[in-house]
């Protein structure tokens, strides 16, 4: 976190990459729950990449993925793995850290 | 390795682990192209043994190998593996072995829904894959248990994992944690059926031993016992039965003990090649001067000679040998001959056996000393079947073996009836005989196994020009030896001597008299010569007289007639 960054207000980039396992009815599943829960909370704050590791195999051991499938929210940090078809939107939520105090516990410049 | 064909042995392919005695535990190895489970408290030795799996199978058989860590990083688990001797690193840049660390945080991880353990598949794929492995080591996989929360997906996903792993044909290693009155703590034992390994890390008495079990191998025939197994800087190295069936082959050659008097007390003077021989007696008998005499004389025929002592160090025994003209450290030098020393208590009784039995598939002697075997402590009955193990394997390499006792009975413990004894092929036993004042050493041959051998006592000296033995005196006054010996040789001597001058006496006496009477028979002789001559003298006498006489009475009848 660099000192006298964006305050609370100010919208994080959500960097965020979606591991799919071919496309399964649960990969379409997990691809609609996404783009529904960014489209009401990360409206055009967010850039998506989604990869299908069975294309890109090489990607899931870079990433950690060990689930499918694994949401991976890169920024704001920590990291985190969202596993799951992300059909619980309050987890969801709390894994990519939004309802929870900006910054966390560790507020910048307080 | 697979020295004991079993029929088993051919209908089950499998893959070799490259462990030393693991195996022929398992005549053969591991199930190849099936999952097998090594299982085991924490620190007993499970990663090792994976892992020397995995790079023994890239070095000597051409498998390249996964290893799919879910607990150590790649440069932890490479710098562990380092004081083994694996160069890791140095294999996956060969592209023998890949390495992937799998990292489940679960603070890390949020769960929303369903999902599956696809990527771990396709991770485990590719990487398959990316250097053609065959081998498979999923170290311990259970970890995942605490990673994720939804234990009926990691069940399911598990076998499917299993049963994935077996249609690519990997043979694979999946290590788990013991568990509570299970062998696992998942229970992977139901889900991994075919074959496995329970490693355990005992403490007894303040001395840790490392054991393994096969619990099971489906389709195959195995050892069942539990074999003490060794980790050292020379990696992993299971004991096992190797000749259970007691069938050897037995040789006949004759080599020399290297004491030409206690060569001579055997039948086909010496003792065979291969057999074993226990030389007992108590403190200061001479038990270790014998064996370096056994050693000096294998040594000198060019053969190797591996020593293992418990109480002297090597170069001790060397200076030592030195007093009765032996010189053991040209051979120490020349590499035929190598001291192993430890303390006794360093190890348990297996881990001593353990090590024993790698060093001599090393070095591969022709003779091996243990002096002494009593120094070895442990529970008696896992000290008989230890050491029938040990004898096995020397006998079926066809190893003499010189195993030296402090016990005179030749028992293991202070209370023991089950003999060291009879496993052994010969038992010299050394007896100290103290009387008026004096100690001295006598050895006999208690027992020489297919050979005759006598059954005397006999005395040995030892002395700055070797050993010696020397007949005891067996007699009316009993068996003697040192000064007793001496001192009865002498009065015995002086007995003899008496006895001659006597007998000679009588014999000077009874030659007199064939004399006297010779002497006397020719004088009689002589007279009756006389008496002879005088009769025929007379003889003749009367018939001169008696023909006169008649020629006289002619003569005077013819006179009458020619008077008529």
């Amino acid at each position: 976190m660099s000192p006298g960054g964006p305050d609370a207000p100010n919208p994080a980039e959500y960097q965020l990459r979606l591991f799919i396992a071919g496309t399964s009815p649960r990969s379409q599943r997990t691809i609609e729950n996404l783009h529904r829960i960014c489209r009401r909370y990360l409206a055009g704050r967010f850039s998506l990449a989604i990869v299908d590791i069975y294309q890109q195999p090489e990607l899931a051991e870079v990433d950690q993925v060990v689930a499918a499938p694994t949401l991976l929210k890169l920024t704001p940090l920590p990291v985190r793995q969202i596993i799951g078809d992300l059909s619980d939107e309050a987890r969801v939520l709390r894994g990519l850290g939004i309802f929870s105090p900006p910054g966390g516990g560790d507020e910048p410049g307080r | 390795m697979t020295s004991d064909p079993s029929p088993h042995a051919t209908t089950l392919p499998k893959a070799r682990t490259g462990i030393d005695g693991f195996d022929d535990v398992t005549y053969g190895g591991l199930p190849a192209g099936r999952p097998s489970l090594v299982c085991g408290a924490a620190g007993c030795g499970k990663t090792l043994f994976a892992t020397t799996f995995l790079v023994n199978g890239a070095t000597l058989f051409d498998e390249p190998g996964v290893f799919m860590s879910f607990e150590e990083r790649a440069e932890d688990l490479a710098a562990n593996v380092a004081s083994l001797g694996y160069d890791l690193d140095g294999l996956v840049a060969a592209g023998k072995i890949v390495v992937d660390h799998v990292k489940v945080e679960r603070s890390e991880i949020e769960e929303t829904g369903e999902y599956d353990l696809e990527g771990l598949f396709i991770r485990l794929g590719y990487a398959v894959d990316t250097i053609g492995a065959k081998r498979v080591v999923l170290d311990t996989i259970e970890t995942l248990f605490a990673g994720l929360s939804d234990a009926a997906i990691l069940r399911s996903e598990l076998r499917r994992l299993f049963g994935w792993l077996k249609d690519r044909g990997l043979t694979a290693i999946i290590t788990g944690e013991r568990g509570e009155g299970q062998l696992t703590r998942q229970g992977l034992e139901e889900y991994v059926s075919d074959c496995v390994v329970l490693l355990d890390n005992r403490v007894e008495d303040q001395i840790t031993t490392r054991r393994l079990r096969i619990v099971k191998y489906r389709g195959s025939a195995h050892g069942t016992n539990e074999y003490p197994f060794l980790i050292d800087e020379q990696g992993i190295s299971v004991l096992p039965v190797t000749a259970a069936d007691l069938s050897y082959e037995v040789s006949n050659e004759v080599v020399s003990t290297g004491i030409e008097s206690l060569d001579a007390m055997f039948g086909p003077g010496g003792l065979y090649r291969g057999s074993s021989v226990l030389v007992s007696g108590s403190a200061g008998t001479g038990k270790t001067t014998i064996s370096g005499h056994m050693v000096e004389a294998a040594c000198a025929r060019g053969e190797r000679c591996l020593s293992f002592v418990f109480e002297e160090s090597g170069e001790q025994i060397c200076r030592n040998a030195r007093s009765v003209g032996l010189d053991l450290s040209r051979h120490v030098d020349s590499g035929l001959l190598r001291f192993e020393a430890a303390r006794p208590t360093l190890y348990g009784l297996e881990m001593h056996l353990a090590r024993m039995h790698r060093d001599i598939e090393q070095f591969r002697p022709h003779l091996v000393v243990i002096d002494p075997i009593s120094a070895l402590r442990g529970p008696e009955v896992e000290l008989q079947a230890t050491l029938l193990r040990m004898v096995d394997m020397l006998k079926s390499r066809g190893i003499t073996a010189v195993f030296t006792s402090l016990r005179t009975d030749g028992a293991f413990g202070q209370a023991g009836d089950l003999g060291l004894s009879s496993l052994m092929d010969v038992w010299i036993k050394l007896q100290d005989i103290e009387a008026n004042g004096e100690r001295s050493r006598t050895l006999y041959v208690i027992k020489a196994r297919g050979m005759s051998h006598s059954n005397q006592v006999r005395e040995f000296q030892m002395a700055a020009t070797g050993l010696k033995l020397v007949d005891a005196y067996i007699g009316p006054a009993g068996v003697l030896t040192g000064t007793a010996r001496v001192v009865q040789e002498a009065q015995e001597e002086a007995a003899e001597l008496r006895r001659r001058q006597e007998s000679e006496r009588r014999k000077r006496e009874v030659v007199r008299r064939r004399e006297g009477i010779q002497r006397q028979i020719a004088e009689l002789r002589a007279s009756l010569e006389t008496a002879e001559e005088e009769e025929t003298l007379l003889l003749g006498e009367d018939a001169q007289r008696e023909t006169q006489l008649a020629g006289g009475r002619s003569d005077i009848a013819r006179r009458r007639s020619a008077a008529e």
